[in-house]
């Protein structure tokens, strides 16, 4: 037994109110399905379901469009601007009001750690919030074009891995700019969507400005292509995102697409060692390794790679699996069966390709989806463990010898989201960042976000921007645009 | 054996430890240099993590009884007297009188000329007797003065001695001056026959010293000089103790540890006034050093007013119900 066995801390669930089943936010109110049916959200750490959820039909996609629009050209787009940033002000207090709820709330259905989703997802959500009801009545001095004017209303469909922080990157933008939203949570992660319908009420937010439909793909589907939305936001898997490419094709549909990444981890010679660590860590480990941007790959300076190694291994062996309530907890649960099954299959591959995989001593609970934090060492970049996505907690080690080996390792991969380069010297920052193509790139720390900075991809990560003032050029019309 | 003998003891184990044959500043300041460098945002942003660490119910009263064991019960004022350093020796020996199955703390820490009178007070009780020397906190007095001044504290019965380091010498890059500073006091902690040699703590001054490179090169200086701990600050600088400077430290000693396989213990000092902030040190030393590290003879708690803020938290646990600063006595 340790010497200093921390106790269980678990976060109390009570101040979470589930109803037992949902239904479809349109128009202000809950509504019940046209014709859809329903399936479980459960918690992927216990497999226990948590509430019952509404699959929108057609029909509910067509009810729910046709709201946003009433609501754009009877309200939203009538209001001024500082009284669209009154509204997004009033939901970012709501969301810091009620932060513990969603928090709690996030990590039940999704299973991420709570510590997680008090200190990054919920904070951060409101804060783009925060960030963009600034923008609302400043849109014509954000140099985004002449006469910015919004497209009407917004298909979004958004991914699992953060329910409750994209759909604030994806609704904040959009209503500060003028347009109204029909969005889509994942099927596996509906339930803080749910509430912030509920902050939306609370908020006293005009009726169809914010719709929010449940469902799976054919949900998706049914937004994407309806022929009233005016633009669509998409955040997920890159296979999807090229479908929802084509079937807007030829259309007058606008497209925003945040895909995969296969980042690379950068740790030169002379990085600081403790914190390229810890970078790595947080690079693939934070969210379970569900992180679009995540530092899959790992490049380490051949010189230091061993030493690098052992530390690394040395960190992993203090990371905390387990309940996502406990507060202590570092690395939650896979989000569903499915990729867990993705995971253990990539992993399998990565075996038989003859790479070499460790992962550190530590239980995993019974019940409910659990993947140990993994390394492969002895990776090459033929593997398919260096190329395809895993998103999940598994990390791919390779080598380089020089900088350029280093760019050039790091670009060769269908995608181009996000790098991280360590190293003490800031020349070799500046010229590394000239060279890697990649969205993001990040020196001497990994996965920080903020509201003002733009964040998207090259390559089959997809195109457009979200934060920041690019983020806002999404969302709206200029100059001679119809 | 000479004072000679024992630096050059320790000289010898330096070049061996650098891989060179004449120990040179040159020759320390290459291999100081050469240690991976911290990014400070990094190691803030990980001590930070490290203290949301959330320690309840068993967690919580174990690590309270062993902060309360890991204590160096601190009185270092111009005010001293004899009377107040025994006081606060009782103090030490029986935190709380109400509370008998308490833990006494690991030492008192005074000035050099209250060491008798701290030595007879805690006699017997397995409360060491721990002395500032080296004209503390300044360090600035020459060789003679600080060599004296430890063997005075060591004579008198002290089992630890706390001294400081030449600030000014490591800031002007004179690391060999410092080596060789720490390695004659070191020489000078040392008893004739079969008494034991007082224990070295090497005080770094991390608020001085302002950068966490230099904490971490001044850790390896110390240890490599034969420090038995090595302690952050004085209490008389400010900022003292910081958990990211504690963290540097923790990683110094472990890393220390892999490279020679020799322990050195790890001293926050300065600063440290609630329970909370001090689990939250032992969560550091556990996640960061390794459970080894968890025990009075590696690490220690430089304070005075910790102590109390411990008794009212095991208070709190025993009973449920927060006493009040009337619960426990102020000496």
């Amino acid at each position: 037994m340790p010497t200093f066995e921390y106790a269980p801390a678990p976060e109390s669930r009570s101040v979470v109110d589930l109803a037992s089943s949902y239904g479809l936010f349109i128009d202000g109110e809950f509504r019940d399905s046209d014709g859809g049916s329903v399936f479980k959200s459960i918690s992927p750490a216990t497999e226990e379901v948590l509430a019952e959820v509404t699959e929108a039909s057609a029909a509910d996609v067509d009810r729910a469009v046709a709201a946003a629009r009433r609501a754009y050209e009877r309200t939203w787009s009538r209001l001024s601007g500082t009284d669209r940033g009154k509204y997004l002000f009033r939901i970012a207090r709501i969301l810091q009001e009620r932060s513990r709820e969603f928090a709690v709330l996030e990590s039940l259905d999704n299973g991420k750690p709570i510590r997680e989703s008090r200190d990054v997802d919920v904070p951060m959500a409101a804060a783009w919030f925060f960030y963009h009801a600034g923008w609302a009545d400043k849109l014509e001095f954000a140099s985004l074009g002449e006469n910015p004017r919004p497209h009407g209303v917004v298909g979004q469909v958004i991914p699992w891995n953060f329910p409750l922080l994209m759909l604030a990157w994806k609704i904040a933008p959009a209503l500060a700019t003028g347009n109204t939203v029909v969005l889509k949570p994942a099927e596996t992660t509906p339930l803080t969507a749910l509430l912030f319908a509920e902050v939306c009420q609370q908020a006293e937010l005009p009726p169809g400005v914010v719709n929010i439909v449940t469902g799976a793909g054919a949900t998706g589907q049914a937004i994407v292509e309806h022929g009233g939305v005016d633009k669509v936001a998409f955040t997920g898997s890159t296979a999807v995102g090229k479908q929802i490419a084509r079937s807007i094709a030829g259309t007058r549909t606008k497209a925003t697409l945040e895909l995969g990444g296969k980042a690379a981890n950068i740790v030169f010679d002379d990085a600081p060692v403790d914190q390229a660590v810890e970078g790595i860590v947080n690079g693939i480990f934070f969210n379970q390794g569900h992180v679009c941007c995540a530092g899959s790959r790992l490049l380490v300076q051949e010189s230091v790679a061993e030493e690098v190694e052992e530390r690394l291994k040395r960190r992993l062996a203090t990371l905390r699996v387990g309940d996502p309530l406990d507060k202590n907890t570092d690395v939650g649960a896979i989000n569903s069966r499915a990729q867990l099954d993705r995971i253990t299959e990539l992993v399998e591959v990565g075996e038989a390709e003859g790479a070499t995989r460790w992962s550190p001593e530590c239980e995993l609970p019974a019940n409910g989806f659990w993947f140990r934090p993994t390394v492969f060492t002895g990776v090459s970049q033929t593997h398919r463990i260096a190329q395809e996505e895993i998103f999940g907690p598994v990390l791919s080690v390779l080598t380089f010898r020089t900088p350029q080996e280093a760019v050039a390792k790091a670009n060769n991969t269908p995608y181009g989201l996000s790098a991280g380069i360590w190293t003490d010297k800031g020349s070799r920052i500046l010229w590394m960042a000239d060279q890697l193509r990649a969205g993001v790139v990040w020196a001497n720390t990994f996965n920080k976000f903020d509201p003002t900075s733009p964040f998207g991809g090259y390559k089959e990560s997809g195109y457009g921007r979200e934060g920041g003032r690019h983020g806002l050029g999404a969302y709206v019309r200029t100059g001679a645009d119809g | 054996m000479s004072s000679q003998t024992v630096t050059a003891e320790a000289t010898e184990r330096a070049r061996d430890i650098l891989g060179v044959t004449r120990l040179t500043n040159q020759a320390l300041s290459g291999w100081l240099h050469g240690l991976p460098g911290v990014d400070e945002v990094g190691a803030d942003a990980r001590a930070a993590t490290l203290g949301t660490r959330s320690i309840k119910t068993t967690a919580k009263a174990w690590a309270i009884d062993t902060a309360i064991s890991m204590i160096d019960l601190t009185t270092l004022e111009g005010a001293d007297t004899a009377g107040k350093v025994r006081s606060l020796c009782t103090k030490a020996r029986t935190p709380d009188p109400a509370h008998l199955d308490t833990p006494r703390v690991a030492a008192v820490c005074v000035y050099n000329d209250m060491v008798a009178v701290a030595r007879e007070a805690v006699a017997g009780t397995g409360v060491n007797v721990a002395a500032v020397s080296t004209a503390f906190p300044s360090g600035r007095a020459s060789i003679a003065v600080k060599l004296a001044d430890t063997r005075d504290a060591v004579e008198a019965g002290a089992d630890e001695i706390d001294m400081v380091i030449d600030r000014g010498a490591f800031l002007s890059g004179r690391y060999l001056h410092v080596f060789e500073e720490i390695a004659q006091v070191r020489q000078a902690c040392r008893r004739d026959g079969d008494a034991p040699d007082a224990h070295l703590k090497v005080i770094l001054e991390t608020g001085e010293l302002v950068t966490y490179d230099n904490v971490r090169r001044a850790s390896w200086l110390a240890m490599l000089a034969g420090a038995d701990f090595i302690k952050t600050s004085t209490g008389k600088v400010s900022p003292a103790a910081t958990l990211p400077v504690t963290m540097i430290m923790l990683e110094a000693v472990r890393d220390w540890r892999a490279l020679t396989g020799e322990m050195v213990g790890v001293k926050p000092a300065g600063g440290i006034r609630s329970s909370k902030d001090a689990i939250r040190h032992l969560v550091v030393v556990n996640e960061v050093a390794g459970e080894e590290w968890l025990t009075p003879q590696w690490f220690r708690f430089g304070a005075s007013s910790l102590l109390n803020d411990l008794l009212l938290q095991r208070h709190k646990l025993a009973t449920g119900a927060y006493s009040g600063p009337d619960y426990v006595t102020i000496d």
